[in-house]
């Protein structure tokens, strides 16, 4: 490590890195604005400025970049030098020419870096007797709410955007003071990742709309360490509440996971905890139909009473916790206890855990996958079913770039100048796609094919790489897929993704084989898998394939041996054809729900119970690396829900169910759970538990600037409300305690002195993308210990005939999710029910876009809205799924398909009708 | 607006392939193609970004950001002839923001703007590199040096009647 | 021996020299002699022993540049030359001048500077405006592809080279040559950071020479007539003929090749026969926009590199600007600053913010709203603006160049703006 002076004190620092994130990681503060941990330098703010010496008897110094100096034994710097300061200060000041003073209307406020570096430079008086210049703004679409007056031009976001996410629709356009970032027009950004522009940007150009027109500052909010339900790479949030609403949802740095960096449906799809939705009180329905609120005692002593004396079935859910399913399974006994998958993607599931198993490949975290050198991708379209990982792709592709710029001696945060050096040159990143997909702008081959092509595909380069060259089919394969092969050969770290979005199990199987081919001759290979849900991966591990499948769960309807059904947070008119839950439903005696919000099924039930949301309760989450992580409530919700782990302990209690009789707290279940079996051994280690205390003192929610304590509640009493105590969780829902060094888990905003943006995270880190101070568990179930499931999963009939399409599986970013659907903002991008089609397809049925077709599959007939997708192969349909429509047709069948003739058009909608006229 | 006013003609469309054949890849012709449809249509408009721009294989935003950068792509319609009228710092020691106001009142319109009647636009523009023969405009493609008021009023009625100087 | 070899084809009336006269006047020989009989690595000798400095202004030895272009096979890919014809340097009118009168000139010495980096592309980035320097230069380059100078095998050799013209849809900054490198790649033109330098790292991540048309214009005859030959026509240190400009108020403004080293004095008194009548000296700007102010005191120096740089200013483009008695300095140096902030590319703060700020002042001051802190805070912008490493690019240390000398040499007339009072000679409005 190269020793440096900085102001004639000698620091080691690693090599490699400039002198601003050395400085930083030294705990100096020096004020930037263009460089980001992740994006590297330009030099284009020149705020980082310092002073070298040549030598030791150099006085007067040159002033150079922090941000563009690579640290270099020996060197000699001061930061607090004159010449440096009064610079910086300058640089602050003429960045404030332009600024609107309108701090205490800004939604950065607070939180701005602007404001932080403004105050560190020492800035104060304005010189500048000219007017301001004002933009005009623009409409971004419902997330980013974008006030161009703002900007202090350090190019942050069209780098985040353009260079680090892709998306092409934001530029910098004019020149000189005129420069403006923008759209070519008013639309909606079209990037998955245009949320962290919010937290890109180091003023309030960007924010986040649901907040401004519901706004609270940073140090009113009260938050804590989450996990995003959003799907199965589990990135780590820091939800933000007030007034019993969740506000907004910022990134919480995790080194392995998210790094900097959210979806949009993590970041904006969370806010259906505020919604309307929400069921509002244990109810049971009445002669007339409707649902009675009921004393929630009573209906669980009811509910107890049924469950001893009758044959009871529980369904459990992939989209919420462990402990809930862990619950459930105990209340109703494993062989009562049903996953709530379906049937096709409970095959899926079973073939991924056999390929990790077998294929001896390693499982990257998305910052692994970040450092792999070539990548093929089968059939998956993470973009939509894994957002986070199609932006750590994006990153993997620069490999080659980082290579070609070492030759040069330059260092990866170099950006400008390698991009210009590596043009278009990207490591290799092959896809298999039954359509076009949001990463084939980085793709070096593009392979527009069937789901069982894919799978041929996959097989013909494992064979390739085995080096089998046997017959002339192989002689075709190695012209087409030699390249492939000969890519994965030569790189370093090789990366194959799959996962169950493309709904065929030979798929996952030929990814496997690859794997295992590259394994054997030697390469560090990686595989990735990709589940659908948050808790995908979690619930099959707890369910280890003992329980009855979904299917068996309607045949035991249909011989009417259910007499009471519990369905916990899950919606199943999603998950399988509407006759056969209908048919279920009628069947059982007594259908119990709890759920966050209404749906299908909940109509159907005759007792539902409010459940909590991720906000609102403690739970454990396991994504698709196997990697279990817990989120903490946010806030008390003033709604009478619970986490539905604790109506069902209570139910159990009623019950006496000698294992949950036991059970007092979250850590009770938690800690029976990890010993219930070998599998989920080490999830009671994700995070300390409730008595952790650092010097005694537990981890405030609150900032210590939290205002109007007292005032919050005025309206209804003059008395300050006790401060609830949090027994659950080393949390506290205050702002007194300890809030220094503490466990990556149990972070639950990021500030430090001086440093009130989320620019504070640098405090807590050990380097710039590094490990948290606090440290950080990291509990992997390993695969190994996967159990593989007994259970004999009947594979759908392909139905591959001429007259027939296939039906291939399509995930949208927003409306694919059953829960993230329903937040404002998102409703309006929400794609809506439909089926896919190719030109040829739809010419030959005359149909085009809007008009309906009725598919005839082997649940009858469903009649679906016709979108035209000409990069669809023309023998396959695309098939959104997570909608109800949808779930009457089993993913990989042989679809037969009619011209609708009764359809009705929809009408155009205006947007802000979806929200009943609100939030335009 | 009809398809056929917005999309690129033969011409256009021949003109940048012309360029397309020695780039290595189709954006970077990019400051040509809204040159060459400049040449034809006397201004960028917004539909023509996007037409160039898909043609070139690139977002709006990426076309316009370039557009919007430099001095001679008109994002706004101008006049028959543009008349760049150097202000550079020769020509100001030669009178030339005289000669400005001169224009101003004869032409009644001031930088940026353009005659009522579409005859002329104004744009000041950086030294043209004829000092010594300062002040210096250019009015369309042709160069006028050592100017003063008669000369200017002589060659804007000429540049009137002739209509476009091409 | 010939003692004006840029200009001595040069017609009086400035028609444009044709291929055949230009031929004919030993035109294409020094391309000639280097591609059919000399190796690129003596070429190279040549050119580094001639002392040729750049005539774009930064005045850096081009043969040194020319040797950091890696002349390995081991990266095979193209390597490209490129001519900076983007002359928009406020008084700057001599590239001009070489491409719409001699077009093959530029064109021969591009062919043996391509030869010498064995680059197989060559571009002329030509500035927008210059309409009769494309039509001479486009029709010069068809005659050369059509003679075989240009194309596949020149000269029978088995070394080919294509050139192109781009015209620029400019911007000042398009003049530096980073930014030129990606304004060429069809971008926004704004410098890139160097390291890299674009002869390792340029024009699509490939090996690149940017050379000024000047520079280029030398490159043939010094390779035709030697070394010595080209040290011989200098007056002191450098080495060659420079063309020298005069505007201003002055009896005959214009454009001429003069030894380099030929005295200020000698340009502006014979060559631009003194200042008009009515007015007399007060200083000058000897290389275009962005150098320092000379006076009285310096009219006998010598115009070279050294020599001007050790009088506080630089030769630049050799180009100078004649400030005369009735033309005031402040709104002189205010017409400067409007420029370059107009023509600031927008990528870093001190220049995009900090130029308007100073604009900004200048105005107040010449239209009479002065007040006494302005000069404070001019020094103030100019200290943190005026030095070369405080901005991405040289373009805004370049600005602050003619008002630091102007504060410095005609401090009474800020000092009188600055008590708000109108001037004589500036425009108010
Ligand atoms: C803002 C700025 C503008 C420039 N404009 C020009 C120009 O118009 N023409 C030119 O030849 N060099 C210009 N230069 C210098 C070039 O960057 C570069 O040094 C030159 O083209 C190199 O050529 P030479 O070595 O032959 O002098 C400019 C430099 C800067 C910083
Ligand atoms: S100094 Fe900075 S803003 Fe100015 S032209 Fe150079 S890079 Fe652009
Ligand atoms: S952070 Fe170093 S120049 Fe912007």
């Amino acid at each position: 490590m190269p020793t440096i002076v900085i102001d004639g004190k000698e620091y080691e620092v690693p090599q490699g890195e400039n002198i601003l994130e050395a400085c930083l990681g030294l705990g100096l503060d020096l004020p930037y604005f263009c460089w980001h941990p992740a994006m590297g330098s330009i030099g284009s703010c020149r705020q980082c400025a310092v002073i070298q010496y040549q030598n030791p008897e150099d006085e007067r110094g040159k002033l150079v970049m922090g941000c563009m100096t690579p640290v270099q034994d020996g060197a000699r710097f001061s930061i607090t030098n004159e010449a440096a300061s009064s610079f910086r200060e300058f640089i602050i000041e003429s960045l404030m020419v332009n600024h609107p003073h309108d701090c205490p209307v800004c939604a950065e406020g607070g939180e701005c870096h602007l404001q932080d570096m403004t105050v560190m430079a020492g800035h104060r008086d304005r010189r500048y007797r000219g007017l301001k210049k004002t933009h005009r703004n623009q409409y971004l679409g419902p997330l980013i709410h974008h006030e161009m007056n703002r900007c202090i031009t350090c190019y942050r976001c069209v780098r985040f955007y353009k260079d680090y996410a892709g998306g092409s629709d934001l530029s910098a356009m004019a020149s000189h003071d005129h420069v403006y970032f923008g759209r070519h027009e008013d639309g909606k950004l079209e990037s998955p990742f245009s949320g962290n522009l919010v937290e890109v940007c180091p003023t309030g150009v960007f924010t986040d709309k649901h907040l401004v027109n519901d706004y609270t500052r940073k140090w009113d909010l009260q938050s804590a360490p989450s996990i995003c339900p959003g799907c199965s790479v589990g990135c780590n949030t820091s939800p933000g509440e007030r007034y019993g609403k969740l506000k907004r949802v910022h990134n919480r740095y995790n080194p392995d996971i998210n790094g900097y960096f959210l979806c949009d449906k993590g970041r904006f799809g969370a806010t259906y905890v505020n919604s309307e939705k929400r069921i509002p009180a244990v109810g049971r329905r009445s002669k007339d139909g409707l649902f009675d609120a009921i004393d929630s005692s009573q209906a669980l002593t009811d509910i107890a009473k049924g469950l001893s004396t009758s044959k009871v079935i529980g369904i459990g859910s992939p989209r919420t916790s462990i402990e809930t399913n862990f619950a459930l399974q105990n209340l109703v006994g494993q062989q009562n206890f049903c996953t709530g998958i379906s049937e096709t993607e409970t095959a899926l599931v079973s073939a991924c855990i056999e390929a990790i198993k077998e294929s001896g490949a390693k499982i990257p975290s998305p910052r692994e996958i970040e450092r792999c050198d070539a990548i093929l991708i089968l059939g998956e379209d993470v973009t939509n079913t894994a957002t986070r990982i199609a932006l750590s792709l994006r990153q993997a592709v620069r490999n080659e770039a980082f290579n070609m710029a070492e030759g040069l001696q330059l260092q990866s945060w170099q950006d400008a100048a390698t991009r210009m050096l590596v043009q278009d040159e990207r490591s290799p990143l092959f896809l298999a796609s039954p359509h076009a997909t949001q990463l084939d702008d980085i793709a070096e081959g593009i392979f527009n094919l069937s789901p069982s092509n894919i799978a041929h595909l996959g097989y013909s380069v494992a064979s390739l790489i085995e080096g089998k060259k046997d017959d002339a089919a192989k002689k075709t394969d190695a012209n087409d897929y030699g390249n492939i092969a000969e890519a994965l050969l030569k790189a370093e770290r090789p990366l194959i993704i799959s996962g169950t979005g493309v709904t065929d199990t030979s798929v996952i199987k030929a990814a496997s084989s690859i794997t295992s081919a590259l394994v054997a001759k030697g390469k560090e290979t990686y595989l990735s898998l990709i589940y659908q849900e948050a808790n995908t991966l979690g619930i099959t591990l707890l369910d280890q394939g003992q329980g009855p499948s979904l299917s068996n769960i309607f045949e035991q309807g249909e011989n009417n041996s259910i007499q009471t059904l519990i369905i916990v947070e899950n919606d199943l008119y999603r998950r399988a054809a509407k006759h056969k839950v209908d048919k279920l439903l009628q069947a059982a005696d007594q259908v119990i729900v709890l759920d966050i919000l209404d749906n299908e099924t909940c109509n159907q039930a005759d007792i539902v119970i409010p459940a909590s949301s991720f906000a609102e309760c403690e739970g454990t989450l396991i994504n698709f690396e196997g990697r279990a992580q817990r989120h903490f409530p946010v806030f008390e919700s003033k709604h009478p829900c619970r986490p539905s782990w604790e109506w069902l302990t209570e139910i159990g209690k009623i019950s006496s169910n000698k294992n949950m009789l036991e059970w007092q707290c979250f850590d009770d279940i938690n800690k029976a759970c990890s010993e219930s079996s070998s599998t989920l051994t080490g999830i009671n280690e994700v995070a300390p538990d409730r008595k952790y205390r650092v010097g005694g003192r537990k981890i405030p929610r609150q900032p210590h600037r939290y205002s109007g304590r007292t005032a919050m509640v005025a309206n209804l009493s003059v008395h300050e409300p006790k401060q609830t105590d949090d027994t659950e969780t080393p949390l506290g829902f205050t702002m007194e305690g300890h809030s220094g060094d503490r466990p990556g888990e149990l972070i639950p905003f990021v500030w430090a002195p001086g440093w009130n943006s989320n620019h504070s995270v640098h405090k807590l880190q050990t380097g710039s993308e590094g490990e948290l101070k606090g440290g950080r568990s990291v509990v992997k179930i390993e695969s190994k210990k996967l159990i593989q499931s007994k259970q004999q999963v009947k594979s759908v009939n392909q139905n591959n005939d001429q007259d027939h399409f296939i039906a291939v599986a399509m995930y949208k970013i927003f409306g694919t999710g059953e829960l993230s659907s329903q937040s404002p903002g998102i409703i309006e991008l929400c794609e809506s029910e439909s089926i896919e089609l190719a030109i040829e397809a739809a010419d030959k049925l005359g149909v085009s876009n809007g008009d309906g077709v009725t598919a005839h599959g082997v649940n009858g007939t469903v009649d679906l809205e016709v979108k035209i997708n000409d990069s669809l192969i023309s023998n396959c349909v695309g098939i959104i799924q997570g909608m109800p429509g949808a779930a009457n047709i089993n993913p990989g069948e042989g679809l037969s398909l009619t011209r609708s003739e009764n359809w009705v058009r929809r009408s155009e909608i205006i947007s802000s009708d979806q929200l009943g006229g609100k939030n335009v | 607006m009809n398809n056929s006013v917005n999309s690129l003609s033969t011409e256009e469309l021949s003109a940048i392939d012309e360029e397309l054949e020695h780039a290595p890849y189709r954006s970077a012709v990019a400051i040509d193609a809204l040159k060459i449809v400049q040449s034809h249509r006397g201004w960028v408009s917004d539909s023509s970004i996007k037409e160039i721009a898909n043609y070139l294989e690139m977002s709006s935003e990426e076309l316009d950001s370039i557009a919007t950068f430099y001095n001679l792509i008109f994002r706004r319609p101008v006049g028959e002839n543009v008349i760049l009228f150097c202000d550079s710092v020769s020509c100001w020691i030669r009178g030339c923001a005289k000669l400005e106001k001169h224009i101003n009142k004869t032409l009644g319109i001031t930088r940026g703007q353009t005659t009522e009647d579409d005859k002329f636009t104004l744009v000041p523009v950086p030294c043209l590199g004829a000092c010594d023969k300062a002040p210096v405009m250019m009015v369309g493609d042709s160069l006028h040096e050592n100017l003063t008021e008669e000369s200017i009023n002589r060659i804007l009625e000429d540049a009137a009647v002739k209509g476009k100087e091409r | 021996m010939i003692t004006t070899p840029l200009t001595k084809n040069v017609h009086e009336d400035r028609r444009v020299v044709l291929v055949e006269d230009y031929e004919a006047n030993g035109g294409y020989q020094g391309a000639r002699k280097s591609i059919t009989q000399m190796t690129p690595s003596e070429c190279l000798q040549v050119i580094k022993d001639s002392n040729l400095r750049g005539r774009g202004g930064a005045g850096f030895p081009t043969g040194m540049k020319w040797s950091f272009v890696p002349m390995d096979n081991v990266s095979p890919g193209h390597k490209y030359l490129v001519c900076n014809a983007d002359e928009m340097e406020p008084g700057t009118f001599k590239d001009r001048l070489l491409m719409e009168c001699d077009p093959h000139q530029l064109i021969e010495g591009m062919i043996c500077g391509s030869y010498t980096i064995q680059a197989d592309i060559a571009y002329i980035f030509l500035r927008g405006e210059y309409v009769k320097a494309a039509e001479t230069l486009s029709q010069a380059i068809k005659e050369c592809y059509a003679k075989g100078y240009l194309g596949r095998s020149i000269m029978g050799t088995n070394y080919s080279l294509d050139l192109y013209l781009h015209t620029s849809a400019g911007r000042y900054i398009c003049g530096e040559e980073t930014a030129l490198i990606n304004s060429l790649e069809g971008k926004r033109a704004n410098p890139r950071a160097k390291p890299p330098f674009p002869q390792v790292s340029g024009l699509w991540g490939r090996p690149t020479i940017v050379n000024n048309v000047e520079t280029l214009c030398n490159i043939s005859h010094i390779l035709d007539h030697g070394p010595e030959w080209f040290q011989e026509l200098g007056i002191g240190e450098d080495a060659g003929t420079k063309m020298y400009g005069v505007s201003g108020n002055v009896q005959n403004p214009g454009c001429w090749e003069l030894p380099i080293g030929t005295t200020i004095r000698e340009i502006l008194e014979v060559h631009a026969g003194g200042m008009l009548p009515g007015y007399s000296f007060r200083g000058l700007l000897p290389g275009g926009g962005s150098t320092d102010f000379l006076v009285e005191e310096h009219l006998d120096l010598a115009m070279d590199y050294g020599t001007i740089g050790k009088a506080g200013s630089r030769m630049g483009t050799g180009t100078m600007i004649i400030l005369d008695d009735k033309t005031c300095p402040v709104g002189m140096v205010k017409n400067l600053i409007d420029f370059f902030a107009h023509e600031s590319c927008g990528f870093c703060t001190p220049c995009r913010d900090g130029l308007p700020q100073t604009a900004h002042i200048l105005q107040d001051m010449s239209s009479g709203k002065g007040e006494s802190r302005d000069i404070e805070n001019l020094e103030r912008l100019v200290k943190f603006i005026g030095s070369i490493g405080n901005t991405h690019c040289a373009l805004a240390p370049g600005a602050m160049e003619p008002l630091q000398s102007a504060m410095k040499y005609f401090p009474e007339d800020f000092e009188r703006h600055a008590k708000g009072k109108k001037c004589n000679y500036c425009e108010t409005d």
